[in-house]
């Protein structure tokens, strides 16, 4: 439901049985009513990957009582689901399809299908389609009347040839061509060249010409090249905008993991009220597992808090009433009553994304090579054709028909048919190849930003560890004392209770009766008729046996050197009367950011840390992954002031982040990263997001962004080597409407096959991209036992 | 030369075939999913997953 936020197991206590409830309210809120009743919903499932997925959840699924349709899109990663009106018998809710999906291992979210709609209304690529099926038949059937120009028909046939390629082309071109245009027209108005001044004057005058040639009888007509000349740059148009289209509805959909409500207390009543209702002095209640809606101050209740993907910092605080909350914090133990100081409006959330937008000016300076290109590109095809024209004027003593024929053939074997593809076929190409390794690309353009970088910056918590805590040692002890604590932990949700449980060989557990989870201090219960507790060490000492405090490294004074020491913080439990015992929590270093870190260094990339966090688990990580520039109690302002210096130093950089504390520096950076557990801010201002656990996508991005580079290079070179073919012939008057035809076909196929080779890999990249799947399907390491993970320890 | 009269409307014609067909399939969705389409291929029927799951 929040982004971020543990996955909440089944309800085991109560406040966790209301919130399910909200959920499960929340969750219907997210259907659309059919004409016949029947509700549809879409999910957004990221974890789909493969037909077997398609096949495990349409058949887990489709059984289920008033489920009238299920079906996945394995292309956009979505679940459309048809619930059978609510009002008839058994029916299955929605909160029910997303349990039976987390259980298969398929976490879903709803998809507002408001922005559904608002994205299939601006959604271009089908109109393009419909441009290009009809460029395409155009394109056939006049090459096939061009074809018998060509070898020989002549006079009437000749004439009645080239009419019907007229009653063809025209209107195919005045309608396909429209993209063209209509950009051409909006540069020209700014008073800019762009690529799409020489196409649409090619079009337009080739076209022209070919009509008067055809209606006057002559034999020249370029109807063919103005019509496949349409096709081909429709095919690029095409490729680059399903591109966007399909990264920015992945994007969608994972972003919508944010809550959207927020739960008020109206006459000791909860009601659920939407974010934006939401004003300054109203009464909510945040319970245990959920974000903050707004920033707000506390009233009752006692928990620990989660900051870290505000502020960075790792260690939960305890909190208490009395102190202020910002938007977006975690509610970790305990539910709070907490007072609304701001609207949604006007939280931390939205002063972080007013400083996003402010960072995002800097970039806004970036020109796509392509449009590099064409800056060069537009008037030196111009230069050309008018000095043909006025070439061919004075030679032929103002022949004016020859003069124009010469310009418009420069203008069309000119037309940078080859320039068009040269960039979108890569990009689409190395696009694919990121969304099978799980990266989502924003756009093109972000690929060659990402070529460019010669500095990575790296958040801490929650990029380069997963942000969640794990066991790393304990001098446990019994089996009795083991499952005691086991069973303990079970009963909170703080993350040290996860991973206390996570670490712990699973054993038969013992009855605990009179539950009490103490909100900032820990878990207490009756077992077997003796108390024991699991928490702080303070409070849990407070019913040990006494004796053995500070006899040993196990005590209290070997506790507090280990936190000096960067841990994450510790862990006691004991039964009363009976000594104590520790755990010591650590930072799970994300998968893969070892090797990730190793394979950036020998790239040329240098690599720094920027952490929130304070100094000794910042310093300890940095030491582990040997990272040589780490700063450590870094503001948001003072992350992108770190960029700032480095951009006047004329460095590149790409920022990899998750917080909300990263996402105006993942906006300033001149690319970005962030994995999708990032919340909904960074994976929006982040160019790229990694759907999979790997830090190794970094990486592999980076092959894949300077491989594409290279590749955009010898297109456009193949194109300029063309070019210094085929412009002296056109120039001479050599070329005929054949001769444009091949040429230009050649060239287009040419740049595309060039471009193809994006997908072939070299043994050894082959190598590590196969490695880099295999690791992908290693569980997560959160869940490996405690003592196979002091194995993977590397000291400080 | 007359053959021209009906040769030109057949090749038309079926140039249009194409395109009317084109269309049809970009209305009724068959572009919407296009990797899922490639593995639905490879998958017995719904029935028979079922009830082999069944036995």
């Amino acid at each position: 439901m929040t982004c971020c936020s543990p996955v909440l197991e089944l309800a085991q206590n109560e406040e966790r049985v209301k919130a399910v409830d909200l959920r499960g309210e929340e969750l219907k809120h997210a259907g659309r009513l059919g004409v016949d009743g029947t509700v549809t919903y879409v999910f957004s499932v990221p974890a789909i990957h493969c037909g077997a997925c398609i096949a495990a959840i349409e058949d887990a699924l489709r059984p289920l009582p008033g489920v009238v349709s299920a079906r996945v899109n394995l292309t956009l990663r979505r679940l459309t689901v048809i619930l059978a009106p609510e009002n008839a018998p058994s029916g299955t809710t929605p909160l029910r399809l997303v349990e039976t999906l987390e259980r298969l291992g398929y976490p879903a979210t709803p998809v507002d299908l408001g922005d559904l709609d608002q994205l299939a209304r601006e959604r271009e690529s089908g109109k393009l389609l419909l441009a290009l099926g009809i460029a395409g038949f155009a394109a056939a059937n006049v090459m096939l009347l061009s074809v018998s120009v060509w070898s020989g028909a002549d006079e009437a046939t000749r004439d009645l040839f080239h009419l019907i390629s007229a009653l063809i082309a025209v209107p195919a071109v005045a309608f396909s061509g429209q993209v063209f245009f209509r950009s051409a027209f909006v540069a020209l108005r700014a008073g800019r060249l762009n690529m799409d001044v020489p196409i649409s004057l090619a079009l337009l005058l080739s076209l022209g010409l070919s009509l008067y040639e055809s209606l006057s009888g002559g034999a020249e007509a370029y109807f063919d090249a103005a019509v496949t000349l349409t096709f081909f740059l429709l095919v690029g148009r095409y490729l680059d905008q399903l591109m966007r289209e399909r990264a920015r509805s992945a994007v969608l959909g994972i972003a919508r993991l944010a809550a959207k409500g927020a739960t008020r207390i109206v006459a000791g009543e909860m009601v659920l009220v939407p974010i934006d209702e939401v004003r300054p002095g109203m009464l909510l209640r945040v319970p245990a597992g959920e974000r903050m809606p707004v920033d707000a101050r506390v009233l009752s209740g006692a928990s620990d808090l989660d900051r870290s993907l505000v502020t960075g910092e790792s260690e939960p605080v305890p909190a208490g009433p009395g102190l202020r909350v910002e938007a977006g914090v975690l509610n970790l133990t305990g539910p709070l009553d907490v007072e609304a100081l701001s609207g949604a409006k006007d939280s931390f959330l939205a002063e972080m994304t007013a400083m996003m937008e402010a960072a995002e000016q800097g970039r806004g300076a970036y020109v796509r090579i392509a449009d590099r290109m064409a800056r060069l590109y537009a008037p030196a095809v111009h230069l050309l054709a008018a000095a043909a024209f006025l070439g061919w004027l004075v030679a032929t003593d103002g022949d004016w028909y020859q003069a124009v024929t010469v310009a418009i053939a420069v203008l069309i074997v000119t037309c940078p048919c080859a320039l068009g593809l040269a960039v979108p076929v890569v990009h689409v190409v190395g696009a694919s190849r990121l969304f099978q390794a799980g990266i989502l690309m924003k756009d093109g353009s972000a690929l060659e930003r990402l070529a460019e970088i010669d500095t990575v910056l790296f958040d801490k918590t929650g990029t380069l560890t997963t942000g969640t805590p794990r066991l790393a040692r304990t001098d446990i002890l019994s089996i009795e004392e083991s499952a005691a604590a086991r069973a303990l932990a079970a009963r909170s949700h703080h993350p040290a209770s996860r991973a206390i449980r996570a670490g712990l060989e699973a054993v038969a557990e013992p009855d605990l009766e009179a539950v009490r989870e103490v909100a900032g201090s820990g878990v207490e219960a009756m077992i077997a008729g003796r108390r024991a507790r699991l928490g702080r060490p303070g409070w849990v000492a407070e019913i040990a046996a006494p004796d053995r405090l500070g006899h040993d490294g196990g005590g209290g004074n070997g506790i507090e050197e280990e936190r000096a020491g960067g841990e994450k913080g510790s862990v006691a439990f004991a039964f009363e009367g009976a000594p104590i015992t520790t755990f010591s929590l650590d930072e799970v270093v994300r998968q893969g950011a070892a090797p990730a870190l190793a394979a950036l260094r020998p790239a040329g990339l240098s690599v720094e840390l920027l952490s929130g966090d304070g100094e000794a688990p910042v310093r300890r990580l940095a030491g582990m992954l040997g990272i040589e520039d780490a700063a450590f109690r870094q503001s948001p302002a003072d992350k992108i002031a770190r960029i700032r210096t480095l951009q006047a130093e004329g460095h590149v950089v790409l920022m990899v982040g998750d917080g909300l504390n990263d996402a105006p520096s993942l906006a300033a950076g001149n690319v970005s990263m962030a994995p999708a557990s990032a919340c909904d801010a960074g994976r929006l201002a982040a160019d790229f997001v990694f759907t999979r656990e790997s830090l190794e996508a970094v990486p592999f991005a980076f092959d894949i962004a300077r491989r594409a580079k290279s590749l955009v290079r010898s297109n456009f070179a193949l194109a300029i080597l063309y070019n210094a073919i085929a412009v002296p012939l056109a120039m001479a008057g050599l070329v005929t409407p054949l001769v444009a035809a091949i040429a230009m076909s050649a060239s287009s196929i040419v740049v595309v096959a060039n471009s193809l080779r994006l997908t072939q890999r070299g043994r050894a990249t082959k190598a590590k991209a196969r490695d880099f799947r295999r690791r992908e399907t290693v569980p997560a390491s959160g869940a490996e036992p405690a003592r196979r993970a002091e194995r993977l320890e590397i000291p400080a | 030369m007359t053959a021209l009269v009906f040769l030109v409307p057949i090749a038309l014609f079926l140039g249009l075939l194409g395109l009317g067909a084109f269309f049809w399939a970009l209305k009724s969705g068959q572009y919407e999913d296009v990797d899922g389409a490639a593995w639905r291929a490879l998958q017995d029927e719904e029935g028979a997953r079922i009830k082999e799951a069944k036995d």
